[in-house]
């Protein structure tokens, strides 16, 4: 667009190419490059990205709305950017789409009686772990306290112990 | 008739791969030395045969021998040589010959490397491995040929590679990768035959330790570099996905590196034995699993071969077996490993040891790769309940794996420093208050100058606890190398007394902490653009200035592209130019775009091609990546720690091994 | 540990065993329809063939009918195409959802290759078909005389895939419709 208007201006009269210069000058701050995808509100734009993220190609060998490039995602993101001007909320737009295309199109499963085992079960991993450490640290601790009444010394009660052994062996000699 | 030499070849080595399987285990039992020795030459002569195999299917490739099915898929007479070379792994059945030829590889070093071994020990090694390379080379021949013709009519042309593997990362990335999978056979078979054996001290574990280490390097550096591919090839500058084929190859590393860690603690303090081989077995239970879920069609992913349930239950059945009689094993033979005496008494620890760090470690470890089998697994077995078809992707990975890794970071640090037997608290407290600050203040202070803008939106949290992290588990490390060069004051000449293992364990650390750095970094400031550029045109991204030059058509080997050219500026000065292409492949009739990367330490510039739009305007993708580059060096910086750690000269083979043998066996004699 | 927890990874390696010989069946892309047992989704679209015709779920109220989604570019629904004409033939009532296609190549494609469908709805961007959960050609749901879906099939009809999934719960339906 901007060479056509600036072959024209050489072809016209000199006032009339340096206004149409001048003119061009200041456009090109509004003749700015677009975005392919555009909000009426930029703040929809990081949503829009983090909702394509989350929401799985149902035709895809795996991968998000974002990365695919199927006729079926490109349409999917049409559409997550109708429901954002639409104003619906993150949730609103997921159950959109959950009750068109079932939870298989949410990465993130929801927490419900089909899933509790998989959000739970790590949490109970980490706790089976700690309890574990607990035990075995303890375990460790009494085994310590029945050798025999040695307890662990510190380094500096066993350099003190040394030196003492020291001064009487030399002592002794 | 190259691929007649190829396929007998093949089977000869199945069969070789047989005797190897019964002959030393049955020697090992009934005492018979020729017999148990006969599993080295064995293993070399698989070795041979493999190799043959391998090389004449090779050949097939580089002559167009599109009269076997398999080169016909693959292969292309335009297809450049390396790539006609790397198309040799590129599907599955090929694939599987590279796993077969790596697992005689590794069964010829242990053949090779194994002299100063019992021999009742080594035997048994050799012949699991054989066991397992039976395994294979049945599941090759029966339902995964290479060298199945397709005849009367053969085709005069291929298929073609698939585009996104023409490219030097299939060159590297599986070999290597599978290099770290098989790898862990070896450390099984170690476990197994421990576990036959009965016998199971310090001993064991410091034979063992070498080939565990050098497996986990390569299945790291494995690991790393197909991030990396990822990430330059796939065009929308991701590097990791939750993929279930990703996660079949991070589960045996976690657990590998668990291995690594809790094997140190068996060679030095006598603890953790059953642990120890459970971590063995698993290792390598984990890699067989993850063959399964790439080639049986159960789980959808990008990176999956062809599916066929026929090949899945015959994997199903291996995994089975191997796995399930391994299993087995341990829990009925557990006990009398137990029961052993180590050099010395029963360790004892206290509460702040290095062996209690240690087993927080593989606490942290093992319940990571639990939640990502969960994970990765659930879909499946969902479906089989009749729950539904549930996805589970990066939202739940992430939910859990990073605040996991960010405790393992945590205790990393306080790690370091700790001692065997009981670490000082006081002095813990002492030394580790500057590194905390220092951390504490990097937190805080650093965001402030990383973000586009001083405001409460862009100070992050996550940066925060990034920085927090890396730089607490960075300035322990240097603390505790403080802390060594300083005993009985300060020298530098005290740093030839510190041991290779002790450099691995610090460039270890500290890789995981730069790649921490560059996960946590890149996802916070990542900054990109999608859009619609004519020539001409420029748009400022985070500093930057894209200028969008030209797009001129291009003819490739096998392809024709579009290839634009992108100029990056900073400050007025040329930074950068970078050429993104969008190609098609001719004999696919398949479009792929080509990313141009400017890489840097600090920040990367991303551009690539996305549709051509009205006129001659396209969609252009602009990301400003900073950090990113340190995910990948810091995965190299921690495969060299691994490396490091190898090369330690207690693992070298000593002057005299005759009678380093004597000793060991007068030793085994007497327990 | 003691005894019986070194046990449990042999445990675990069973159950996990089981699970994945039982998911070898299964087709881990073959989804099912978030729609079954809910109503057909509202929609107001034109005939493909008439532009001036106005269509909706009321058009095939009160019948059990078959919605297949087909396009010209969809290389299966050619594949698919004979045996949708001699169900028809028999009297299966079809309806037709022209999805993300051209009128004029999607009449044209009618013309020459036999015409099925009662009426094709014209749904050139995939309004209904996000609606209805559609993400490839073909599909065919089976739709109740109340208007509910019962089931949906991705992939070719044929008759094999009739026989199997679809014919008895189509019978079925029509009984209950007729039925007094």
């Amino acid at each position: 667009m901007r060479h056509k208007l600036i072959a024209l201006a050489m072809l016209v009269s000199p006032s009339l190419k340096r206004a149409i210069l001048l003119l061009l000058l200041l456009s090109s701050a509004v003749m700015a490059v677009e975005d392919v995808v555009s909000f009426s509100d930029e703040s929809l734009r990081p949503r829009y990205q983090q909702l394509l993220e989350e929401l799985r190609c149902p035709k895809c060998q795996n991968q998000n709305l974002a990365d695919s490039n199927s006729a079926i995602s490109q349409d999917l993101r049409a559409e997550v950017q109708r429901l954002l001007e639409r104003d619906l909320t993150d949730d609103e737009i997921k159950e959109y789409l959950k009750n068109r295309y079932s939870e298989f199109i949410l990465y993130r499963p929801q927490v419900n009686r089909a899933t509790w085992f998989l959000w739970a079960a790590p949490i109970a991993l980490l706790v089976l772990g700690g309890l574990i450490l607990l035990g075995l640290s303890r375990r460790q601790k009494h085994r310590h306290s029945e050798k025999a009444g040695t307890t662990m010394r510190s380094d500096d009660q066993q350099r003190r112990l040394e030196a003492l052994l020291g001064s009487q062996k030399r002592g002794s000699e | 008739m190259t691929a007649e030499f190829g396929h007998v070849a093949l089977i000869v080595a199945l069969c070789l791969s047989v005797v190897q399987a019964i002959v030393p285990m049955v020697g090992s039992f009934a005492g018979y030395r020729t017999w148990m020795r006969l599993g080295h030459s064995l293993a070399l002569g698989q070795l041979v045969f493999v190799a043959i195999s391998f090389v004449c299917l090779t050949m097939a490739f580089l002559q167009d021998d599109f009269s076997l099915q398999y080169v016909a898929n693959n292969s292309n007479t335009l297809l450049p040589t390396q790539f006609k070379i790397s198309a040799v792994w590129g599907a599955h059945e090929g694939s599987l010959l590279l796993w077969a030829l790596i697992l005689a590889l590794w069964s010829a070093a242990v053949a090779l490397f194994s002299r100063h071994l019992p021999l009742e020990l080594s035997s048994r090694v050799l012949s699991i491995l054989g066991a397992i390379s039976v395994g294979f080379g049945l599941f090759i021949l029966l339902t995964s040929n290479p060298f199945a013709r397709i005849l009367p009519f053969s085709p005069t042309e291929g298929g073609d590679l698939n585009p996104l593997l023409q490219d030097f990362g299939l060159i590297v990335h599986p070999p290597m990768l599978y290099m770290g999978y098989v790898g862990f056979s070896v450390a099984f078979a170690f476990a197994v035959a421990a576990l036959i054996g009965g016998q199971f001290d310090s001993a064991w574990a410091r034979w063992a330790r070498p080939w565990i280490n050098s497996a986990w390097v390569f299945l790291t550096i494995g690991i790393t570099l197909g991030s990396w591919w990822a990430y330059y090839e796939l065009g929308w500058g991701g590097w990791w996905f939750w993929d279930p084929v990703e996660n079949a190859s991070l589960m045996p590393w976690l657990v590998g590196t668990a291995l690594v860690h809790s094997i140190a603690v068996t060679e030095k303090r006598g603890a953790f034995r059953s642990w120890t081989l459970l971590l063995a077995i698993l290792a390598f239970s984990l890699s067989l699993l993850g063959t399964f879920l790439v080639r049986s069609g159960v789980l959808t992913s990008v990176h999956a071969f062809a599916n066929d349930p026929e090949r899945g239950v015959f994997i199903l059945a291996f995994l089975g077996i191997v796995v399930g009689s391994s299993l087995l094993l341990f829990a009925l033979r557990g006990p009398t490993v137990q029961s052993q005496k180590g050099n010395g008494d029963v360790a004892s620890y206290s509460g702040l040891s290095r062996e209690m760090m240690l087993l927080l470690n593989n606490v942290l470890l093992v319940s990571s790769m639990a939640m990502i089998l969960i994970g990765t697994l659930y879909p499946l077995i969902a479906d089989v309940l009749d729950l539904g078809k549930i996805s589970v992707g990066p939202p739940y990975f992430n939910f859990f794996f990073v605040p996991m890794t960010l405790g393992l970071m945590v205790a990393m640090g306080f790690a370091v420093f700790s001692r065997w037997k009981k670490t000082d608290a006081q002095l813990l407290r002492q030394k580790g208050m500057i590194p905390f600050l220092l951390s504490l203040s990097a937190a805080l202070v650093l965001p402030l100058f990383l973000a586009e803008s001083l405001s409460w939106e862009s100070y992050s949290l996550i940066a925060v606890i990034t920085l927090g992290a890396s730089f607490w588990v960075v300035s322990m490390s240097i603390e505790d190398l403080w802390q060594k060069l300083s005993r009985s004051g300060f020298r530098w000449h005290n740093i030839g007394k510190l041991s290779a293992s002790y450099w691995g364990m610090q460039c270890a650390h500290i890789g995981i902490a730069v790649c921490a750095l560059g996960v946590g970094l890149s996802s916070v400031y990542d900054v990109q653009k999608d859009v619609r550029m004519v020539p001409g045109d420029r748009l400022t991204v985070a500093g930057y200035e894209f200028s969008f030059d030209r797009l001129d058509p291009v003819q490739g080997p096998n392809f024709v592209a579009s290839r634009g050219q992108i100029s990056a500026y900073k400050n007025e000065r040329l930074v950068a130019t970078l050429y993104p292409e969008k190609r098609n492949y001719k004999a696919r009739n398949q479009v792929m775009t080509e990313a141009a990367i400017d890489p840097g330490l600090t920040r990367d510039l991303y551009v690539s091609l996305g549709e051509p739009l009205k006129g001659d305007a396209w969609a252009i993708r602009l990301h400003v990546k900073p950090f990113v580059r340190c995910i990948w060096l810091g995965g190299l910086m921690i495969g060299l720690g691994g490396l490091l750690s190898v090369l330690d000269k207690r693992y070298r083979r000593r002057r005299q091994p005759k009678t380093q043998a004597a000793e060991t066996t007068l030793e085994v004699a007497a327990q | 540990m003691n005894r019986l927890t070194l046990f449990i990874p042999f445990a675990l390696c069973l159950a996990l065993g089981t699970f994945l010989f039982f998911s070898l069946d299964k087709d881990p892309l073959d989804l099912p329809s978030a729609l079954v047992g809910e109503p057909f989704p509202e929609f107001v679209l034109e005939d493909l063939s008439d532009p001036q015709r106005q269509l909706s779920s009321d058009d095939f109220d009160g019948q059990v009918v078959l919605v297949n989604v087909w396009a010209t570019w969809c290389f299966a629904c050619r594949i698919e195409h004979p045996w949708l004409n001699s169900l028809a033939a028999e009297g299966v009532k079809i309806i037709g959802l022209n999805y993300k296609d051209y009128r004029e190549l999607a009449q044209a494609w009618l013309q020459e290759r036999g015409d099925p469908y009662q009426f094709s709805i014209f749904d050139p961007r995939g309004t209904l078909g996000i609606d209805l959960g559609v993400y490839g050609a073909p599909e065919t749901y089976l739709v109740d005389a109340e208007g509910i879906i019962r089931h949906r099939r991705v992939g070719v009809v044929d008759e094999r895939v009739w026989n199997e999934e679809f014919r008895d719960l189509y019978k079925q339906l029509l009984d209950a419709a007729n039925a007094p």
